[in-house]
Parts: C-alpha cells; sequence; structure tokens
C-alpha cells in the first residue's frame, strides 16, 4: 500500500526486545509470585503480619521490618517475598538493554543525535538504578 | 487516497465492551469500600477481620480493567492506579507510588512492541522526550519521597483534575493542523505516515512547536516521578495539542514513553525501599495482562472514544485523591 508506515530497523529491533524482556519478566514475576503465596521459601515478613506494615510510610517501615534499601535485596533473595525482586528488577531493567540494542544501529546509520540521545538516556536509567541516589525521610 | 476526519462514534460492540469495563471496575471499587473499608491500624493489634489475602486480590482484578481501559486512554495505568488504590485501599502512599510507577512501567512494557511494530509509536519522536522527561522523574521521585503524604496526596487530586479541564477544554484534535514542521522537529527527522484502521487512510504527520514541547516534559518527567503516575496523562495533551501530533500517534507514543520515563522513577522507588512485593506483583499481573488485551481493540476504536474513557476515569480518581488529601473524604 503506498504511504503505508513502515516501522524502522531500530524500532523494530527495540520493539523485538521489548517484547522478548516483557514476557521473560512477566514469566519471572509469576513464579515467583506463587512461590512467595505457597510458601515454598519463608518471607522476611510473614504473609499474616503484611497488614501492620502496609500502611506505614516507607521510612517507618524500613525502620520496623530491618530492611536496607538499594540492592540489599539482592542478599535476601532466598527469601519468598524478595524472590519477587528478581522479576520486578528485570522489567526495570529491561528498557537499558533495548537501548544498548539500538545503539549499534544509530552508529551504524550515522545518526550522530539520536546515538547521543540512546547514549544519554542509558547512563540516566543507570544512574537511577546504581542505588546511588537516596530520599529524604518524612 | 484523501483522508478527512469523521464524525467520531463506537461501534457497537466496542461500545457495550468498554460500558461493561468500566462498570465493572466501578462497583467493583465501591463494593470493596465498602465491605472491607475498616481503616487498618498499622502496628497495633490487628483489629480488622479482612483476610490479608482480599486486598491482593481485589488489586489484582482492579488492575486488569485498568489495564484496559489505560492503554486505550494512553495514560498507562498509573494515574488511575495511584489515587484508586491509595484512595480505597489501606496500603501507605509511598508503596501505591512505587507500584503505580511499576504498574505503568509494565503496562507500556506488555504494550509497547506491538505499537512500535505497527508504526503507531514512533522512536524518533518519543527518545528526545523520554531523555528530557526520564530525568526530571528521577528529581521528582526524590522530592516525592521527602515530602509529607497528606501534600502529595492534595497535590496529587490537583493535578488530575487540572489535567481533567485541559482535556474538557481542548478541541477535537484527532488529526491537528500542523501548517509547518519546526527547525527543530524538522532536523531531528520527526515525522512519519501512519495507516488509521478504522478508516483504512493513510494519514501523514509532523509535529511543530517541538522546542516548547521538549520543555514542558521537564515538568511532566517531575511530577510523573513525584506522584507515581507514569506520564501519560500529559505525554498525550503535550504530544496531541502543544505539538500536533494525531492522537493515535500520540497516544501510542505516549505509552511506549512510559516504558522509559517510568523506569527512571521506577528504581528510585526500588531503591530506596518503596516496593512491596504482595503490592506490586499482583498489581503488575493485573494490569498486564489487562494492557494485552487493551492493544488488540486499540486499532479498532475511534479516536473519541479514547477521549472519553480517560476523562471520566479521571475525573473519579483525582476527585478522590483531592479530598482524602484534604481530610475531607478518608
Amino acid at each position: 500500500m503506498a504511504g503505508k508506515m513502515k516501522a524502522t530497523e531500530e524500532q523494530l529491533a527495540y520493539a523485538k526486545i521489548l517484547d522478548i524482556g516483557m514476557k521473560l519478566g512477566l514469566l519471572m514475576l509469576i513464579i515467583t509470585f506463587i512461590i512467595y503465596l505457597l510458601g515454598i521459601l519463608s518471607p522476611h515478613i510473614p504473609v499474616d503480619d503484611l497488614p501492620k506494615y502496609w500502611g506505614l510510610s516507607v521510612h517507618k517501615y524500613l525502620e520496623h521490618t530491618g530492611i536496607h534499601p538499594g540492592w540489599a535485596w539482592l542478599s535476601m533473595i532466598g527469601r519468598g517475598d524478595f524472590l519477587n525482586f528478581i522479576g520486578i528488577a528485570f522489567l526495570a531493567g529491561v528498557t537499558v538493554v533495548c537501548y544498548i540494542a539500538i545503539f549499534p544501529i544509530f552508529i551504524r546509520k550515522k545518526d550522530s543525535v539520536y546515538t547521543i540521545l540512546a547514549l544519554l538516556e542509558v547512563l540516566v536509567l543507570v544512574l537511577a538504578a546504581s542505588g546511588i541516589l537516596r530520599a529524604g525521610g518524612h | 487516497m484523501r483522508w478527512r476526519p469523521e464524525k467520531s462514534y463506537l461501534s457497537p460492540q466496542t461500545d457495550k465492551f468498554l460500558l461493561l469495563v468500566l462498570l465493572s471496575l466501578f462497583f467493583l471499587i465501591v463494593f470493596t469500600a465498602l465491605v472491607f473499608g475498616a481503616e487498618v491500624e498499622p502496628l497495633k493489634q490487628a483489629s480488622s477481620q479482612t483476610p490479608w489475602w482480599v486486598w491482593p486480590l481485589v488489586l489484582f482484578v482492579v488492575t486488569f480493567l485498568l489495564g484496559i481501559v489505560a492503554v486505550l486512554g494512553g495514560v498507562g495505568g498509573g494515574v488511575l492506579f495511584v489515587p484508586i488504590v491509595g484512595g480505597f485501599f489501606p496500603f501507605h502512599l509511598d508503596f501505591v507510588r512505587g507500584a503505580g510507577l511499576l504498574v505503568a512501567l509494565s503496562g507500556a512494557l506488555a504494550a509497547g512492541p506491538g505499537l512500535l511494530k505497527k508504526g503507531m509509536a514512533d522512536l524518533r519522536l518519543a527518545l528526545p522526550i523520554a531523555l528530557i522527561a526520564s530525568s526530571c522523574a528521577i528529581v521528582g521521585a526524590m522530592v516525592g519521597l521527602a515530602l509529607p503524604t497528606n501534600i502529595v496526596q492534595t497535590a496529587l487530586g490537583i493535578t488530575i483534575l487540572g489535567i481533567v479541564l485541559i482535556m474538557l477544554m481542548a478541541k477535537k484534535s484527532e488529526y491537528p493542523e500542523v501548517k509547518k514542521a519546526d527547525a527543530l522537529s524538522t532536523a531531528l527527522g520527526i515525522h512519519g505516515i501512519y495507516h488509521e484502521a478504522s478508516t483504512g487512510d493513510d494519514i501523514p504527520w509532523k509535529i511543530h512547536r517541538t522546542p516548547q514541547g521538549l520543555a514542558t516534559f521537564i515538568l511532566v518527567g517531575f511530577m510523573a516521578g513525584m506522584f507515581g503516575l507514569g506520564a501519560g496523562w500529559a505525554n498525550v495533551p503535550v504530544l496531541n495539542l502543544m505539538m500536533g501530533a494525531p492522537l493515535k500517534v500520540s497516544v501510542a507514543t505516549s505509552k511506549f514513553l512510559l516504558s522509559i520515563t517510568d523506569t527512571s522513577a521506577a528504581w528510585i522507588y526500588i531503591n530506596n525501599g518503596a516496593v512491596l512485593p504482595m503490592v506490586v506483583a499482583p498489581s503488575i499481573i493485573g494490569i498486564m495482562l489487562g494492557s494485552i488485551v487493551g492493544v488488540r481493540i486499540l486499532a479498532k476504536t475511534k479516536p473519541a472514544a479514547i477521549r472519553y474513557i480517560v476523562i471520566f476515569m479521571l475525573l473519579f480518581a483525582g476527585s478522590r485523591a483531592l479530598l482524602k488529601g484534604l481530610g475531607i473524604w478518608k
């Protein structure tokens, strides 16, 4: 059809990785959540105690549960509740992978502006994920 | 083939389905609030008779319905999720916002591939905007986590109601008239053609006011991070009304944009501990499943229908958030 929109090479590459990443992340989340619900791995916070904590501010929640912020959850993935962070972190990280994938396409096309845009975005996302940035409590 | 804007109407099947979704959502929320609305006192002896699993189950169903509606409205679900869950569920707003960003992100991840492949979402349009919005979303998230809850809740309500006003007052903009692309969008190569499935037309598009639009996304990104809303509530009006992108391109690109903007803000909430798996997991699963259904419907709906759905949901959600923040409707 004349004039029909065709997605660009980088658009298709981004979409493909996004699709795979989304499905993998969702699958991980479903599996780990089932493990959590079934109690196969003991959670850090017993499910019956959750109502005591989910009404607290995050500051008080961390204080009362002894949970450390940042990437400390990695040391707790043996717990049923924190195992879910694997899927959560994967879903939050898919976009970074997509950007890295389209980066060489922009370079090959000599699209310098979008090469720089993609690089800057990767840096922003990595900074956000690094755990360096902490918010004050209220 | 020449095209011209058609008088917008809903197909009978889509009309009934959308009405069913909205009514189901409304009655589910009201029922839950009435039956299980006892306030949970944190860290005291559990006096609530509500089993712990009820809330996650209701959350799953609500977010599934939100996922369908959110795709159609291009608002990512977070803008509906945060005030609705924050208003009617016992979870603290910190966790609701963290979950809201992840919910909006997940909905965008589910819808993004299809929208990109169909050419409805435009990568070249999205990338410059995403860089600005995602950077500012980080700042917004940090500020939002530092502010007192009632201030955030009140500001959230005002923001959402403000968006409703803008959308109600805006003229029809399914195919905005853009006489000439501006220099920046021309330099960035931001333009395209998309195939409108409902009419069979190929619609060329270009944008204008690109510098103004990009500047606006500074504020959009900041507020998205602060309120945990995602950013679709502002992406669509700015892309469509300010920059002149066709409504469906705006909605689709907005949905895709959310996957980038919300990623940066979500990481701030994750790394500051504001993520509770029992809230996040059922919400993400529900909205991702709903979003998949929503994408299948999007190509077959008329543009005007999308706007009516968004307006209705935002009005409801915003009113609740404002009144709760002011302590009027607890």
